[in-house]
């Protein structure tokens, strides 16, 4: 029930959110639009109270200027319950609102962070300063065998599948980032952290390093290309030749 | 270059003397410091469980004598007060000078206790658990070292008559500084 | 002769109390006073130099990220490690050494005696040794930037393993500095609220009620306890990163059974309460200002007292939604999203009531009441564009962007500096005894709101756009490249807008020597500092310190002959003026 009373409100802001951050940002994962129509969601509701509280504001300002004639202001406690209404209603509505995006959120928290949906294939990816390394399993599917394939800077992954990341950190902490997936997270030396993700459309984009981690830091891009089932295979055939991404 | 008190040190709108709210306030401060120190240390512990093999070479003995000495300082700090309290200047100092004894005793049974432990390999950077250790009953020593030298001027001017409401004071900054031990005694000595 | 040296000189009126000594030799007067206008003044002209080294860094890593490469004017090449330095120092100087000593310690100094009534802080002494330790540390951190590897350069929130690990960070004495340098200066205020929160509490003016404090003062002492109580952790976290570095011990490093999330844990335990520690005095600035230019009491101040207080306690239980994706817990992030939205309730509910404060009002556009009305403009912005990073699934997107970056610049800049702005152009007839041009204020004011906006309404749209921070040069993201123009705008935004505080600068120091003379009251304000000379001499009263007798918004009474009724006026009679 709560996936549908979900599902509902994120239709409504969905298009806004299209026009707000995918046209400059593609969707390319399966959980990018959640993000997006979450966006616009918050951003209609702060638009609106912000929009009421410039007009009160600029209003106030104008009405009960200085008109320099001599005429006094009013003697206002604040108190007063007629006057105090004008705060605690808004108050009230505020509430609300913040409960429609608290849940919001959560919902889209949990599926991308709390939940781990069935893998049909697991990367590794390693930070370091100050590069990346990506440890596909090879044609078995299976990481930590002979036919694995490590690439440099590049990550290869076939839409529509789903993945699970094991990320990795050799010194400081790093942040494994994708914007088109609309996906963080951070990476701790000493642990390894997991995830998911299902990229949805084919491309060649971004891979940032979003945490400060030294000196190299801003020459820690690296690139994720989503490959159709055609592509991915036929980079796959080509194995661990040593051929490294061109980054 | 001496100064008057302005008239502001005086007043006392909530009916408690200034100095006092100010030893208050130093010791809010300090309880969150050691609180987040001893908080870190808790939540370490709790994650390591090997820590309790590397806490059996604590020495108990010396802690405990060392908790038998802060305790005795304080009450020394205590008839310090009462003395204060009843004007008597002289004797308050003697009773300070007997509770800085007592820190000075504090400090050198720790030289003593770290010597030995250092000797034996057990530095700061030997593991986790040595670093909060030494860290943590490092800090409280120099807290330790700090209250006396403060007490020695305050017993100054008690013994010539002056200032005695600063008795009352360094005493209860030294009774934090007690307490503090008394958390860091079990922490450190009897968890194991 | 006005200025702020006359404060501890005028010989005539010294009937209060004798020092002994009439003469005071220039060091005693200026350097080593233990006069709290003195000393508020050395914080405030600490703060000034501090906050132009912090815009000067601005300047130069604004130019690089626009011009890439390019030798920038009045600095030269910004290399990959001088831009981490740079926006490193930038941040931490902002608010350790500009935010802090001119919104607490700056006018909390000057303010809080004059305005209880009272003739100094209690513990004088303690007040100068605070300054002395504040000063020692900004030298101590403006020294780490010339040492062999130079400055540190591991962000503001310095995370280990790369703060605790020359290896990693590459700046061994730079880091070291840095950390002691922000050590002292948490030490320093330490001891400087024992000044405010003992003077406020006890040495108030016979008659005057909790509810009588000026709004400012309640907010500068909440201030001060809600860092005492929050800063702790942080310095045990600060001796563990020092020990790290200089001892070699491993709190912070995975290899020796350490954590580096403790270290987050405790950075920002202190970290977001600290927002608000800053938050609230020029909150209270504000208030001030927008009750003398409107001529109304404020409203509700109970109910503003209170939105203070519940912003504060909820402040300690928010701090982890700086971690979502720091590998917490996920589970707890939900925690941290509801408390986080919580706690953006009181601070709406407060901004609603300063709004409310001009209605019925008689509002007077001064200099000072524009800066105190712009900050609740621009603040708005920085408060509602928290709830997208307050909201853990967008924070997943936004976190580590340009978005955060916007966002607390349209928080941190109404605080730090348009709060700045407010207080000194209020309170500055006040201390130093004559008027800052009006003409000058305005044209300064337009100016510097104006640009501030075209910097930072660029990087929001960078930010949604997927720009990460702390990068030194766009043009190796392809996906990021194109955006230049944007960040071309922001540049020249940041040029023109460090252009005009040339205005205030000029004004400022112009005004000290020829402005027109001030008299005590130019505003026409109910609260006690204005009814000591301007500037107060030493002791500030010293025909005899005043008595309270009212609220201190008690403006526009009806009935009465004059719009103001200040509070040491006795009831039942016309005010003095």
């Amino acid at each position: 029930m709560l996936q549908g009373i979900y599902d509902f409100i994120k239709g409504i802001f969905e298009p806004f959110g299209e026009y707000l951050i995918a046209s400059n940002v593609p969707v390319a994962s399966s959980f990018a639009d959640d993000i997006d129509a979450l966006i616009a969601l918050i951003t209609v509701f702060v638009g609106f109270w912000a929009i009421l509280a410039y007009a009160a504001f600029f209003f106030l300002i104008f009405r009960f200027r200085d008109r320099g004639d001599g005429s006094r202001a009013q003697y206002v406690t604040g108190e007063e319950k007629n006057l105090k209404r004008w705060i605690t209603y808004p108050h009230a509505a505020i509430i609300v609102c913040d409960l429609v995006i608290v849940f919001m959120a959560i919902m889209v928290w949990y599926n991308i962070k709390q939940r781990l949906p069935e893998a049909d294939s697991t990367v590794r990816i390693i930070s370091q300063q100050w590069a990346w390394n990506f440890v596909h399993p090879g044609p078995d599917n299976e990481l930590d065998t002979d036919d694995d394939i490590t690439t440099f800077n590049e990550l290869h992954v076939e839409v529509g599948k789903t993945y699970h990341y094991e990320l990795l950190s050799k010194d400081v902490l790093h942040d494994f980032s994708v914007p088109v997936f609309r996906l963080k997270q951070d990476a701790i030396p000493g642990r390894v952290m997991k995830g998911w993700f299902e990229p949805t459309q084919a491309g060649e984009w971004d891979i940032q390093c979003a945490e400060m981690c030294g000196i190299g830091h801003g020459i820690m891009g690296a690139r994720i290309v989503v490959e159709t089932p055609e592509e991915h295979a036929a980079w796959m055939s080509q194995g661990n030749t040593g051929k490294l991404a061109s980054r | 270059m001496s100064m008057t008190k302005p008239i502001a040190t005086t007043r006392s709108a909530t009916g408690i003397p200034t100095g006092k709210l100010a030893v208050w306030w130093v010791i809010g401060s300090e309880i969150v410091i050691f609180g987040g120190l001893l908080a870190s240390y808790i939540m370490h512990r709790i994650g390591h469980p090997e820590w309790a093999e590397y806490a059996s070479h604590t020495n108990t003995w010396f802690g405990g004598a060392n908790t038998f000495v802060l305790l005795t300082s304080s009450l020394f700090a205590v008839l310090a007060h009462y003395a204060a309290e009843h004007g008597d200047g002289k004797k308050a100092a003697k009773w300070l000078l007997a509770t800085c004894a007592g820190g000075a005793t504090f400090a050198s049974i720790k030289a003593v206790e770290w010597s030995i432990e250092i000797s034996h390999g057990y530095t700061i950077t030997a593991n986790g658990f040595w670093s909060f250790y030494y860290t943590a009953a490092g800090i409280h020593a120099l807290h330790v070292i700090a209250g006396c030298i403060i007490m020695l001027i305050i017993a100054r001017q008690a013994w010539k008559g002056e200032e005695l409401h600063r008795v009352e004071l360094i005493g209860i900054y030294w009774h934090f500084v007690d307490i503090v031990w008394i958390f860091l005694f079990p922490l450190l000595y009897i968890a194991k | 002769m006005a200025e702020a040296g006359t404060a501890v000189e005028t010989h005539g009126a010294h009937g209060a109390h004798d020092h002994g000594h009439h003469e005071q030799s220039f060091l005693s007067k200026y350097i080593f006073s233990t006069d709290h206008k003195i000393i508020g003044l050395q914080y405030m002209f600490t703060g000034i130099v501090m906050a132009l080294i912090g815009g000067y860094m601005s300047y130069a890593f604004r130019m690089q990220l626009a011009f890439p490469g390019e030798s920038v004017p009045g600095y030269g090449v910004v290399s990959q490690g001088e831009y981490n330095s740079l926006v490193t120092n930038h941040g931490t100087i902002m608010i350790f050494w500009v935010a802090m000593p001119v919104l607490i310690a700056a006018f909390g100094n000057f303010l809080i005696p004059l305005m209880i009534g009272a003739d100094d802080m209690v513990f004088p002494r303690i007040n100068r040794l605070s300054y002395q330790i504040f000063l020692i540390s900004a030298i101590i951190l403006i020294a780490s930037f010339f040492v062999p590897g130079g400055g540190f350069g591991g962000a503001w929130t310095a995370y280990p393993p790369l703060s605790a690990n020359a290896e990693y960070n590459l700046t061994p004495l730079g880091s070291t500095l840095w950390l002691v340098a922000v050590a002292l200066e948490f030490v320093a205020f330490l001891l400087g609220g024992i000044n405010f929160i003992t003077t406020l509490m006890n040495s108030r003016a016979p008659g005057m009620k909790m509810h009588d404090i000026p709004m400012v003062l309640w907010m500068i002492v909440i201030a001060s306890v809600l860092f005492m109580a929050s800063v702790g952790p942080l310095i045990a976290g600060a001796v563990m990163l020092f020990m790290d570095q200089v001892v070699g011990t491993g709190y912070f490093d995975p290899n020796r059974g350490g954590d580096p999330i403790l270290w987050q844990h405790l950075f920002w335990f202190f970290g977001h309460p600290e927002v608000y520690v800053v938050l609230l005095p020029a909150m209270g600035i504000v208030a001030d200002i927008i009750t003398t230019f409107s001529r109304k009491k404020l409203f509700n101040y109970k109910l503003i007292l209170y939105t203070a207080f519940a912003t504060g306690i909820i402040s300690f239980f928010v701090w982890a939604h700086h971690q979502f994706v720091a590998g917490i817990d996920p589970r707890m992030a939900n925690v941290f999203t509801i408390t986080t939205l919580i706690i953006s309730i009181p601070i709406a509910e407060m901004l609603f009531l300063y709004i409310a404060t001009l209605y019925g009002g008689r509002i007077r556009l001064a200099t000072p009441m524009l800066w105190a009305l712009s900050f609740i403009a621009e603040f708005l912005i920085g408060g509602i564009t928290g709830i997208f990073l307050g909201a853990s699934g967008s924070d997943i997107y936004f976190h580590d962007t340009y978005f955060v970056l916007a966002h607390f610049h349209y928080t941190f800049f109404p605080i730090a500096i348009i709060g700045f702005f407010a207080g000194i152009t209020y309170w500055f007839p006040k201390m130093f005894g004559r008027m800052l041009n009006e003409r000058l204020g305005k044209i300064h004011f337009w100016g510097t709101i104006i640009s501030f906006n075209f910097i930072f309404i660029p990087l929001f749209v960078l930010g949604t756009a997927g720009q990460h921070r702390r990068i030194y040069n766009f043009q190796n993201f392809p996906d990021l490249a194109g955006l230049q123009d944007l960040r071309v705008l922001a540049t020249t935004a940041l040029l023109v807008m460090l252009a005009f505080q040339a205005v205030f600068l000029f004004n400022f120091v112009v005004s000290m020597f020829k402005g027109k003379p001030a008299g005590k009251n130019p505003w026409q304000s109910n609260t006690l500092e204005w009814t000591a000379d301007s500037p107060p001499p030493h002791g500030n009263w010293p025909e005899g310190l005043p008595n309270c007798y009212r609220g201190p918004y008690e403006y526009s009474v009806p009935g009465r002959e004059e719009d103001y009724w200040p509070q040491d006026v006795p009831p039942d009679t016309a005010p003095a003026e």
